[in-house]
């Protein structure tokens, strides 16, 4: 709804003087790029229709969201990257004050401190750190000459780590995730050594034991292992999965068509219309529905990659490819886990599921890439 | 632009990135690929799997109990009936913290210990509604109601139950229905019962179990993961229990419980022409309805302790001496084994001897009842003398094969539970039993029903139907028909080698009990139309040793005689035998026999508290 609102009002821009192009380059709107997420807007609110049993007002609110979101992903086109790189390192600080701060102040919500009150405002200041760790490790890694020398690809695991430690023990093992790739993902891009990478793979293996006995905490493990045999807990942890995977394979090639699933509409599936939305989506319209987001999810990942490639600073470069390959770990981690590929960790489904605080940092990314977009288009000119 | 970003080799950092992209362009493929790979796993490979598995989670096949059959009276009066009751039920599968539920609702709704200990007890199939309290009022269905969303699992449940209008009139005869219990569940078809919390317990419910319940229906309906049913997808009705017909007058049968009150005994009638039970009273009684739901145990034990034990079913369990109601059997006895004629006389010195035993068997008249007793006058002035000389003369052996085809020593095989059997001694028995070889003083003694000799009061109607019928033994029924089907009493045994002449006789003496200006019951005559026969019977609860007297005030109220009185009428035609044991009555004639007189003017005359009864003259009795 607001989407097209949001739409109709382009075009009735008094300003628009040569078509538009032209609006759109004023505006350092890249048009394809959000074409492509209005449809995956447009698709997360038909399934919303669905999962939340036809309430048009959980759609009109996830309508507003979007929204905002889409408003503020304009603005934040309007800044130069050359002004985010500036403002990366105390942008970094002040991230990690937040997560301090929420260790001590933070608001218990579901036994996990999330949530920090400012001025009665409730702020995330996880979701902040999803897009001020690759800011941070592009600024420091595009000042010094790539690929990156060992200390500085050093450095670079201790500017990702003090964050995603912090966002780990709050617990939030789905968005430390996302901040610690979202961080190597730069890293990666500079031209890290392969050496460095796959020693680092095999801390990474070694760890996984006293990760698994002094760091995860009890439902952590637990949703591991319910993984391996979701039977096993048929009504406790495994019912998610057991019901989820139903209502995927259930679905079948064709679908049940929209508003027909069964398994979402009757109370089966926990969580319907958040993280596994696409469990209605895959019910509903089947293995077709699930390719076809696939695809709309691989466009706009192309689209991503491409502004990233083209952009003429490497502090763009690298900003924009994390930006873009963040996003397509946000799409496998959650289809992953609503499959039963993966364990259940709170990532949800890009645009699709409803909730705004990842929605905002999401669309504040793609406002990053279309803001590297418009700034390689002047240089071009 | 810093100074050391001129350092950088802009060439080399693109070709490194681009490497990169497309590296990561590659593993997001395969990525992708895995994600393509796993989602065509589940929607085509396993498909099949998980369309079964969605139909199984939302529709849920649920049984529904049939509506249990009632009971009628032979004039369709309704005995049992079903009337709307609302039960809370909990899916205990779906009760996410069952202590925490349990305090929120026995805030809501007064949930006592045995409630609670109950439902703990009761395992059910998964997913089944296990019943927490039943017979909600309107009020708890209310606050429920409301508050339903705070509790998952917890459901009211609208179904029928059991109850009897006339609460504690046919409690004994048709005993009660209740929740089915741990032992049950083991015993009854699980599927046959998925629906049902009620079994018949004790007497006719519990024996026409098969019958009153019916066959489970199913429906097939779709429900959310709460269990809450959103729709009806298929119904196939249960078939309802048979509603049974008995051969009970409710009316007779209220006479008589009313002719009982205030009085520990039995009263048991029988058409002998079809082994039909007209009325059968134990007194005194209970309450039927408390049991249904599960009875509070205060009022259990209320009923446990008390001294008139009215749980207790004497009709069918009190097990008597007939005492001189056995007469007439071994008059017949007597007569049957050419061992007296009608006119054989015995001379009653109020005393008897057997040859070279001064033990001396009195008899119950001081003096004794004359040089010339007859069959007739003993019967008629029960005689025990002449009862003692009769048996000793028949002997152990003869007197029990005759007593069996009159149905004495055994169970009746009434269509009720919990029959117990008479005792009717033998040579054998005693030897099995005890151990011991017969004495022949022991025959004297079953010569006036006492010594071994115990009948229930139902065994008493059942002999005094054979007497009626001139020789037919036939298993007592209660049930009449089921629906539009007539059952019919089983005949056992008939007694074809008896002269009706025979029959004449000691019907014409149990005439004379009632009509002869001697008769020990001749109290009853008064404004009679019709005539009856009877037996009158003074059952020795306490051993009186010889030399002894008899005195009724000295003994406690429960150490009395047990008064009986058998009879049937018209003598000429029975339409209904009656037997009436009262426990401590003293007298057969003037206690009991006034009881018998009214089921039987109930019965054959319509007749409520007829006018007699409001001076009864008081008969020497015995």
């Amino acid at each position: 709804m607001s989407n097209s609102d949001f739409l109709r009002q382009l075009p009735g821009d008094g300003h628009s003087m040569h078509g538009q192009r032209s609006i759109s380059r004023r505006l350092r709107i890249d048009m394809p790029l959000l074409i492509l997420l209005l449809i995956l807007a447009g698709v997360g609110l038909t399934v919303l229709y669905s999962a939340s049993d036809q309430n048009m007002a959980s759609v009109l609110r996830q309508g507003r969201f979007l929204s905002v979101a889409f408003v503020v992903m304009i603005l934040v086109a309007q800044i130069r990257p050359e002004q985010l790189k500036r403002w990366a390192p105390f942008a970094y600080i002040v991230c990690l004050f937040l997560l301090v701060g929420v260790e001590f102040l933070g608001a218990d919500a579901k036994g996990a401190q999330r949530w920090l009150n400012i001025v009665g405002f409730r702020f995330q200041p996880s979701e902040l750190a999803k897009l001020v760790i690759p800011m941070a490790l592009a600024w420091y890694l595009a000042s010094h000459p790539l690929p990156p020398a060992a200390k500085h690809s050093a450095g670079s695991l201790v500017l990702i780590m003090l964050p995603t430690v912090l966002v780990a023990i709050q617990p939030d093992l789905g968005t430390s995730i996302l901040v610690a790739t979202s961080g190597v993902f730069v890293l990666f891009l500079a031209g890290i050594s392969w050496t460095f990478i796959f020693s680092g793979l095999t801390l990474v293996a070694l760890s996984i034991y006293p990760m698994w006995h002094f760091v995860m905490h009890g439902y952590q493990r637990q949703r591991v292992l319910t993984l391996l045999n979701p039977e096993s807990d048929k009504l406790g942890a495994g019912w998610n999965i057991i019901q989820s995977k139903t209502a995927i394979g259930s679905g079948g090639f064709d679908g049940k068509s929209w508003l027909h699933g069964t398994q979402s509409h009757l109370d089966f599936l926990p969580e319907s219309h958040t993280d596994f939305i696409i469990a209605v989506l895959a019910e509903e319209f089947g293995l077709r529905g699930v390719l076809l987001l696939l695809l709309l999810y691989g466009l706009i990942i192309s689209r991503g990659i491409w502004i990233a490639t083209q952009a003429t600073q490497c502090f763009g470069r690298l900003l924009g490819g994390s930006i873009i390959l963040t996003f397509f770990v946000y799409v496998f981690v959650n289809m992953g886990m609503v499959s039963g590929l993966l364990p259940v960790v709170g990532v949800p489904l890009p645009l699709v599921s409803q909730g705004g605080t990842s929605l905002i940092t999401l669309l504040v990314g793609f406002g990053i890439l279309m803001g590297i977009r418009a700034d390689e288009r002047l240089v071009h000119q | 632009m810093p100074r050391r970003q001129a350092l950088k080799n802009t060439f080399r950092e693109r070709l490194v990135y681009r490497r990169r992209i497309l590296v990561s362009v590659l593993i997001v493929m395969i990525m992708t690929g895995i994600l393509v790979a796993r989602y065509t796993q589940l929607q085509i490979v396993d498909y099949q799997v998980y369309i079964t598995q969605s139909d199984r989670n939302r529709i849920q096949l649920l049984p529904i109990a049939p509506k249990r059959g009632l009971i009628f009276d032979r004039n369709g009066v309704l005995l049992a009936e079903n009337i709307p009751s609302y039960t809370l039920t909990v899916v205990k599968e779906r009760v996410p913290d069952m202590e925490e539920t349990l305090a929120g609702l026995s805030k809501l709704v007064e949930l006592d210990e045995d409630d609670i200990e109950d439902f703990r007890n009761r395992r059910g199939r998964p997913y089944q509604a296990i019943p927490l309290k039943f017979r909600l009022s309107e009020h708890e269905i209310a606050v429920v109601s409301v508050n339903r969303h705070r509790f998952p699992g917890v459901e009211i449940d609208a179904q029928l139950v059991r109850h009897y209008p006339f609460g504690d009139l046919f409690a004994h005869m048709l005993g009660y229905v209740g929740r089915i219990n741990a032992q049950e569940q083991q015993e009854i078809d699980p599927v046959n019962y998925s629906g049902t919390h009620y079994i018949g317990k004790i007497g006719l419910e519990q024996y026409y179990e098969d019958i009153l319940h019916g066959t489970v229906g199913y429906q097939n309906v779709e429900t959310n993961a709460h269990g809450r049913i959103l729709r009806v997808l298929e119904r196939h009705d249960p078939l309802p229990g048979g509603d049974i017909h008995l051969h009970v007058d409710a009316e007779v049968q209220r006479i008589a419980a009313k002719a009982m009150e205030g009085r520990r005994g039995a009263v048991v009638a029988i058409d002998p022409r079809d082994g039909g039970v007209v009325a059968m009273v134990s007194a005194p009684s209970y309450d039927a309805n408390l049991f249904v739901n599960g009875i509070s145990s205060k009022d259990y034990s209320a009923l446990r302790s008390d001294l008139d034990l009215p749980l207790y079913n004497r009709a069918l369990q009190g097990q008597y001496p007939p005492a001189s109601t056995i007469k007439p059997i071994w008059g017949l006895a007597g007569l049957y084994y050419g061992a007296v004629t009608p006119s054989t006389t015995y001379y009653d010195p109020g005393y008897f001897s057997l040859p070279n035993d001064s033990r001396r068997y009195r008899d119950w008249k001081r003096g004794g009842h004359g040089t010339r007793v007859d069959l007739e006058q003993a019967v008629q002035e029960s005689c025990d003398v002449y009862f003692y000389e009769l048996a000793h003369k028949l002997g152990i052996d003869k007197l029990h094969d005759f007593g069996v085809r009159f149905g004495l020593g055994d169970v009746t095989g009434i269509d009720n539970t919990n029959e117990r059997a008479g005792l009717l001694p033998s040579r054998e028995w005693k030897q099995r039993s005890r151990g011991v070889h017969w004495y022949p003083g022991e025959t004297i003694n079953v010569g006036i029903g006492q010594g071994f000799t115990l009948a229930t009061p139902l065994q008493l109607a059942v002999m005094t139907t054979v007497l009626a019928s001139r020789g037919e033994l036939r298993a007592p029924r209660l049930l009449a028909s089921v629906g539009e089907e007539t059952i019919s009493a089983p005949l056992l045994g008939k007694i074809e080698d008896m002269p009706g002449a025979h029959w004449k006789s000691v019907i014409k003496a149990m005439e004379s009990v009632v009509h002869g200006s001697r008769g020990t019951a001749r109290g009853l005559t008064k404004n009679l139309p019709y005539r009856l026969a009877g037996k009158t019977g003074t059952a020795q609860v306490v051993g009186i040793a010889a030399g002894e007297r008899y005195d009724s005030e000295a003994l406690e109220l429960r150490k009395r005689d047990h008064a009986l009185f058998i009879a049937f009428a018209p003598a000429e035609d029975p339409k209904l035998a009656v037997a009436v044991v009262i426990e401590n009555g003293e007298h057969g004639g003037s206690v009991a026999g006034p009881v018998a007189r009214r089921v039987l003017d109930a019965y054959l005359l319509g007749d409520d508290a007829p006018d007699y009864m409001a001076e009864q003259p008081r008969v020497s009795d015995e």
